[in-house]
């Protein structure tokens, strides 16, 4: 049965209907229309939709919908936009960081919360933060400069 | 030559042979911009980047005034497939031919219009001009005494390289900034009144369907149509999560035969020389005189089947109204799909439109053209535009997947230390399988339907090119070769284009015998690859790769007293070996496995368009590669593919990924090459060879698993 859920996704609150159990990808993508949060894997595996909740990365494709109310919800679309992007989707773009593209929000995503945790995090800890994403094309090598330009351009 | 200045006459490449009227290349718009139509797609590797800025160098426009169309069947030249390596070498090259035709029209109508001689005059972001005079028009004021509706003769010269100021320097993909903030593929379009459509396949290749209540399914909440027809079945309802839960209720409904049975599993070298195969001599040399050979070795290396596993499962959104098809697409050959889906579904081809849109990850033939059609089929059941993603299981099981190969080679070596004789033979099926591609329907939907369209007869694609045979003629200077193609028709596994072909298991074979000669030999392995190489290009990148990594000829065969785990190897080839060449020199740590900690690539692919895209291709190209050799191998049992998640298909993560440097060797007066495939031979080569360096150990069979190494030792 479809039930009312209040969802607080980048500052805004939005009411959604829909099954309890509606893993919260769908709601972000197709009833908010946040479509920069990608469908990889629906089993929590390669990363593609990560999102933050409480500013922690979480896989939103096994998040169920009646788990999400009350937190603090942030897409891709919450960091920055075309016109403005957030320093880590500048740092990304600079980098060109970037081959098909599908699995970099989720990345990003993985680093955005990294950088709330600890905004000077090491090689190391770069690499352990993105264990739960996975990349197809090979292009590691850029994602991790990417990310090591904004931790260390932190003061 | 003719003797006009800037005019010339050249052989037209494929692609302007195909769509000869320069409007399906280039027009000028009112708002004094223009857009170029390209029929090569962005596959994640920025060709749209690399065509836009050969057109924008022609025309002598700024990229900011230029626009481009790639793989709209509406506008859209038809440039075959997005694939192969040939973006740059023939669209390209058809982009610059059309654009500089296009620029002297224009020049001429000025010179006309001026009454002065056409060399005076000059282009600067589309206004043409004579120095030193008030006389100025552009090509937006000329447009109406143009007439671009003409076809190319090839007569214009393009500038020459050492005045170019847009190709060979870095540009920003066009593409990047939409994907790092929102929606930008496929994926994320919608429709007014759009549903949801998923597929449920058979449990295994060949099963058929008995029984499905359909009204059961039907009734579950959102669900909008059950489209059944043989095996084939789409479900479509109004919520992405609905359909999902149909999905689930139907595969727990469905009664399906039994599925023919899949060879046993086990070593490809013991698979596929098991099955039936046609013996063919695909390449032979002999020279007049004979020497006498002094040592022989050989030795059997093999790849496994390999997944082309996009992050991102295949998706395509479909409409059919008024009895006209759309379909949105991530194909790399738009106007093949547009082709194969108006056959199956019983239209004329002006009947069916088929636009290009962004996707997930490509690395060949994968499973962009099935879901096409699948959407096609349900969109026009239920009379709703339909957007359909395959799920992560239909990825790995239903995509092709990049055929296995064995490979035997055998050589003999003179009393001077070289190679005189050398046989290069090959277990595989064919390597190529699209839509399109040779006879009949290479559709899955098309397959399963009733009646069923027969699966067509499987055919490769013959050298020079090649398929399971690409790359497989050594590039060195050897007087005697043979290759021998013993070829599989029968597929138990559903195979087709994965990057590079043959050339992977080729290149990997030829690259690490080469070294094991040379260990026999007691000769440093650049040193000997040197000997028996006499191509300039071909010596550049070996010697490049070499100093760039800081080989040090001679220590590759010391004595090895069991402590050293650190190993330093080189692969080299030449892509297809007319394409571009490129050398890897891979650095390794050996303790429980194989972690590649390093790589150096030098590449020479002529002229260079974009240095940071080529770069990034061979990164990607060399990451995927270390993936691919270290890890991957879809994997079966007697009854079906058991590769059907991550967990059972793992790739590279983000803790065993090298530093990776790419040397790039710019040739600007060569034609310029495609680079997304010749880093990955020579990568997996480089490895083996590291891994010998480091423990004195071959593993010929790939993936190179720490069981694969334990295995290996002596």
């Amino acid at each position: 049965m479809s039930q009312s859920f209040i969802l607080k996704v980048n500052g805004q609150t939005h009411t959604v209907s829909a099954e309890p159990n509606t893993p919260l990808l769908y709601i972000l993508r197709n009833d908010l229309k946040l479509k920069g949060t990608r469908f990889g894997c629906g089993e929590g595996q390669c990363g593609a939709c990560t999102v933050l909740i409480d500013g922690k990365a979480v896989q939103s494709c096994d998040t169920p919908l009646w788990s999400a109310p009350g937190h603090d919800i942030t897409t891709i679309e919450g960091l920055g936009t075309a016109e403005a992007p957030g320093r880590l989707q500048q740092a990304f773009i600079d980098e060109q960081a970037v081959q098909c593209g599908y699995c970099i929000n989720g990345i990003i995503m993985s680093a955005e919360a990294l950088l709330i945790a600890n905004p000077k995090p090491n090689d190391e800890q770069i690499i352990e933060a993105l264990d739960r994403n996975l990349c197809r094309c090979g292009t590691h090598v850029r994602v991790l400069r990417a990310i090591k330009r904004v931790a260390g351009a932190a003061s | 030559m003719s003797a006009v200045a800037g005019v010339v006459s050249v052989v037209l490449p494929q692609s302007l042979k195909t769509n000869p009227k320069l409007t399906s290349w280039v027009r000028f718009n009112t708002d004094s911009t223009v857009t170029v139509y390209s029929g090569k797609v962005e596959l994640g590797q920025g060709i749209v980047t690399a065509i836009a800025q050969i057109a924008a160098e022609e025309l002598d426009v700024s990229l900011a005034q230029l626009a481009i169309v790639p793989g709209d069947t509406r506008v859209s030249p038809d440039e075959w497939y997005t694939a192969g390596s040939q973006s740059i070498e023939v669209g390209g090259l058809s982009m610059r031919l059309a654009c500089a035709e296009v620029r002297l029209m224009f020049v001429e109508a000025a010179a006309k219009r001026f009454e002065v001689n056409a060399a005076e005059l000059r282009v600067r972001d589309g206004v043409i001009d004579m120095p030193g005079t008030d006389l100025k028009t552009s090509y937006w004021d000329l447009a109406a005494d143009v007439n671009l509706a003409v076809e190319a003769t090839g007569r214009a010269a393009p500038k020459p390289a050492a005045q170019y100021s847009i190709v060979g320097k870095n540009a920003a993909r066009r593409d990047i900034t939409a994907k790092v903030t929102g929606a930008a593929y496929v994926q994320d379009m919608e429709l007014p009144g759009m549903v949801y459509g998923r597929i449920m396949r058979p449990p295994a290749q060949g099963a058929q369907l008995l029984s499905l209540d359909q009204a059961k399914i039907r009734a579950l909440p959102g669900v909008v149509a059950v489209f059944v027809s043989g095996s084939f079945v789409g479900i479509a309802a109004e919520r992405e999560e609905q359909v999902l839960k149909a999905l689930d209720a139907a595969r727990l409904a469905a009664k399906w035969s039994a599925a023919p049975k899949l060879p046993e599993p086990g070593e490809i070298t013991s698979v596929l020389p098991a099955l039936p195969s046609t013996r063919t001599i695909t390449s032979t040399k002999q020279a007049a005189e004979k020497k006498a050979i002094v040592t022989r070795h050989a030795a059997t290396y093999s790849r496994p089947y390999i997944a082309h596993a996009s992050i991102g499962p295949a998706c395509a959104l479909a409409e059919f109204k008024e009895g006209k098809l759309s379909i949105w697409s991530h194909t790399q050959g738009p106007h093949h799909l547009r082709g194969q889906i108006a056959k199956v579904m019983g239209l004329t081809n002006a009947e069916v439109e088929v636009i290009h849109r962004d996707g997930a990850g490509c690395y060949g033939h994968n499973s962009a053209d099935d879901v096409a059609l699948d959407a096609a089929l349900l969109a026009r059941a239920c009379g709703r535009p339909v957007l359909l993603q395959w799920t992560r299981e239909d990825e790995l099981v239903w995509s092709p997947c990049g055929s296995a190969m064995v490979v035997k080679v055998s050589a003999g070596v003179d009393a001077d230390k070289r190679i005189v004789e050398w046989k290069h033979e090959i277990w595989s099926h064919t390597h190529i399988k699209r839509p399109g591609w040779a006879e009949g329907i290479n559709l899955l939907a098309a397959w399963h339907m009733d009646p069923p369209v027969p699966v067509p007869p499987a055919k490769d694609m013959p050298l020079p090119a090649g398929g399971a045979d690409r790359n497989a003629v050594p590039l060195y200077d050897i007087p005697n070769h043979e290759v021998a193609y013993n070829f599989i028709a029968d597929m138990p596994i559903r195979v087709s284009a994965l990057r590079t072909l043959g050339a992977y298991a080729n290149i990997f074979a030829i690259e690490s015998f080469l070294d094991e000669l040379a260990a026999q030999l007691g000769v440093d392995p650049v040193a000997f690859r040197l000997q028996h190489q006499a191509d300039p290009r071909a010596r550049a990148v070996i010697e490049a790769a070499a100093k760039a990594a800081g080989w040090k000829p001679g220590t590759l065969t010391k004595t090895r007293d069991g402590t050293e785990t650190k190993g330093m190897g080189m692969g080299f080839g030449r892509y297809k070996n007319f394409s571009a060449y490129c050398a890897v020199v891979a650095e390794v740590e050996v303790t429980e496995k194989i972690r590649v900690k390093r790589v150096v690539a030098a590449v020479d692919a002529g002229l260079i368009i974009n240095p940071d895209g080529l770069k990034n291709q061979i990164e990607g190209g060399v990451v995927q590669a270390i993936s691919w050799t270290l890890k991957e191998a879809l994997q079966w049992d007697s009854e079906r593919i058991t590769s059907r998640d991550w967990e059972n298909y793992p790739i590279l993560k983000f803790d065993e990924v090298p530093e990776v440097e790419v040397v790039l060797l710019n040739q600007p007066d060569m034609p310029g090459l495609g680079t997304g495939e010749c880093a990955a031979g020579p990568t997996a080569a480089a490895i083996g060879n590291a891994l010998w360096h480091a423990l004195g150990v071959r593993a010929r069979d790939l993936p190179l698993t720490p069981e694969r190494v334990a295995n290996a030792m002596p």
